[in-house]
């Protein structure tokens, strides 16, 4: 066989089955976000135009679905991105056995979501639950609380993902020359000085790609906070498109919110990628 | 870090390690909590104040894979006396299990749920590992014309919010009749591992050296024999560990599966947590199917360490 021909062979499958699997749905449904239709009755489907978006658009409650979404995401990263690199200054030094620390702080990280928002809700649990007595907020509600209950939410995130932000983070550090800090020390820079100017920026490329990559995936939260509340006060836009697609059955309209997530989800991933490609270049 | 060694800097180092210890003993509480929890006689598992010290017991875990119904009235004395001792921890609970005619006992729910997770999550990883590979070979070492974008293309895929395709995917798989079977969570499944395949096994491809097999080729090797006798043994790490990683997305994987099973071909992700509202809530069961479902994950995690920031940045960062 040809060079061409294995080529083709090799890669034409993987392309076909993602467009038939990942790009034909996503068309079918951008049919179906122009239309009134129910996917529990078999009433006739009408074209309806930009009615949908025009609604959801001019809907406040969607509007607070996106801002609740907002809040968890800057309240949720900005936590992940204090703790993890808080840690990660911590371990970036010789310490025995560190090897094994950071594997297991890495383990939240790995589990599954809904499980762990499960067994969270036995931690938080106003009467009995580890949370309120460790703090001594004896009776304090979290999950039921329209107040806190996003936070609650947004803690167990940062609890499973600030290990994601520390990994990275100490691959940053360790990848610094010690020769600046040598020559640093040599010119008696205060601690902070050396921190602002050699490890901060030597870190930052990717600290923000863990930052980018954190954004899109709380942006797109669904099963921690689904399996943890039922309110109208953690209720994230993706909570709310499932809701309407398969629990109010408003297909139709739930496609064109679908769509106008999508869109978003992929302006932030084109940041990611442009970003990551200047990095690549350097 | 090869700071120069003040006596200052000294004690600084000691309370930054203290302070990491402190951190791993609090992000570690949670998990010890659900590992404890899952051994515990049901009374001690809700109370006031928390039971921290408690003589261990198995019984959750004889309750999560068995039917059961709560014993009304007196129990049977001579049943209790003839029971296997994993029976009369059962009843001693207030509880008694669901036979059927010939007297065996029936299994719960969650052992039928795990297996579908086993035979849901192996296939789709040896489907996406395999395809992954092969293509990650065809951008490595030939040239296509635009595929940067292709690239792109194929990581995009991975970046869709998963209720956004399950939509439509819904409405297809309905259509076909593929809503609630193994086939058909499988296939998402694999669509959804393949683009992170693809990217993570370019990154290990990428740095085989293309002499080797340039080397064969002139032997008189084929370039299908130099992919497979010479790249695949070279590859052989980043294959498994790229298998790891598919296997877990697939194995935690919650949304696509409350979508699109019920129960035929449900895994565990949505079955665990709607097990909370069915009757009185036991949480020593539910902390015992917690457990067994996140220690295969656990284990993973020391096999995959090495290759932990690569796997989370897509190949991204291959230190």
């Amino acid at each position: 066989m040809s060079d061409l021909a294995i080529r083709n062979l090799f890669i034409i499958p993987t392309i076909v089955f993602l467009i038939v699997f990942n790009i034909f749905p996503l068309l079918y449904s951008l049919g179906y976000s122009f239309t009134d239709y129910r996917g529990s009755m078999n009433d006739p489907v009408t074209f309806v135009g930009l009615q949908n978006y025009r609604e959801l658009l001019a809907d406040a409650a969607i509007w607070s679905n996106f801002t609740l979404t907002a809040k968890y995401v800057i309240v949720s990263v900005a936590g992940q991105v204090i703790v993890g690199f808080g840690a990660a200054l911590l371990l970036n030094r010789p310490i025995p056995g560190k090897g094994l620390l950071t594997t297991l702080m890495m383990l939240p990280m790995m589990m599954c979501m809904a499980v762990v928002g499960l067994f969270w809700q036995l931690l938080y649990n106003p009467s009995w639950g580890i949370v309120n007595f460790l703090l001594g907020t004896e009776g304090m509600v979290w999950l039921s609380n329209p107040d806190v209950a996003l936070y609650a939410v947004a803690i167990t995130d940062i609890w499973m993902w600030s290990p994601f932000v520390m990994l990275l983070s100490l691959a940053g550090l360790s990848a610094i020359p010690p020769s600046l800090y040598e020559a640093a020390a040599i010119d008696r820079a205060s601690r902070w000085f050396v921190f602002r100017r050699i490890t901060l920026p030597l870190v930052a490329p990717l600290l923000l790609i863990a930052v980018i990559f954190r954004t899109m995936e709380a942006f797109k939260t669904f099963d921690i906070a689904y399996v943890m509340t039922s309110m109208d006060e953690t209720e994230l836009a993706a909570i709310r498109l499932y809701k309407m697609a398969f629990l109010e059955w408003q297909t139709g309209r739930s496609c064109a919110l679908a769509y106008i997530m999508l869109l978003a989800v992929l302006a932030i991933t084109n940041v990611y990628v442009k970003y990551l490609n200047r990095l690549k270049e350097r | 870090m090869a700071v120069v060694q003040s006596k200052g800097s000294r004690w600084i180092n000691r309370a930054a390690i203290a302070l990491a210890l402190a951190m791993l003993v609090v992000s570690m509480i949670p998990l010890y909590w659900i590992g404890s929890t899952a051994f515990k006689n049901r009374s001690d598992a809700t109370t006031v104040p928390p039971t921290v010290f408690f003589s261990p017991e198995i019984t959750p875990f004889i309750k999560l894979f068995t039917a059961r119904v709560q014993q009304r009235g007196e129990r049977d004395q001579a049943e209790y006396a003839a029971a296997p001792w994993w029976e009369k921890l059962v009843m001693e609970g207030g509880d008694r299990f669901i036979k059927d005619d010939k007297g065996n006992i029936e299994s719960s729910g969650y052992v039928a749920r795990f297996l579908n997770s086993i035979i849901i999550a192996v296939t789709s990883t040896f489907l996406a590992v395999a395809m992954g590979t092969i293509t990650a070979y065809g951008f490595s070492r030939f040239k296509m014309p635009g595929e940067n974008d292709w690239l792109f293309f194929i990581l995009s895929t991975r970046m869709l919010p998963p209720v956004v395709v399950a939509i439509p995917m819904f409405l297809m798989y309905r259509a076909v009749g593929l809503v609630d079977t193994h086939i058909g969570l499988i296939i998402l499944y694999t669509a959804f591992n393949l683009s992170f395949s693809v990217w993570l096994m370019k990154g290990f491809i990428d740095e085989i050296p293309k002499e080797y097999e340039e080397a064969a080729l002139v032997d008189g090797y084929t370039r299908m024999e130099a992919f497979f006798k010479i790249v695949l043994p070279q590859a052989t790490t980043g294959i498994a560990a790229t298998a790891v990683f598919c296997f877990i997305t697939a194995w935690n994987e919650y949304a696509f599966a409350l979508m699109m099973t019920n129960k035929t071909a449900q895994t565990a992700p949505p079955y665990i947590p709607s097990q909370l509202g069915s009757g009185l809530t036991d949480w020593t069961v539910i902390a015992a199917g917690s457990l067994l479902f996140l220690i295969p994950v656990a284990l993973f995690t020391f096999f995959l360490r090495a290759h932990l920031l690569r796997g989370v940045t897509f190949g991204a960062i291959r230190r």
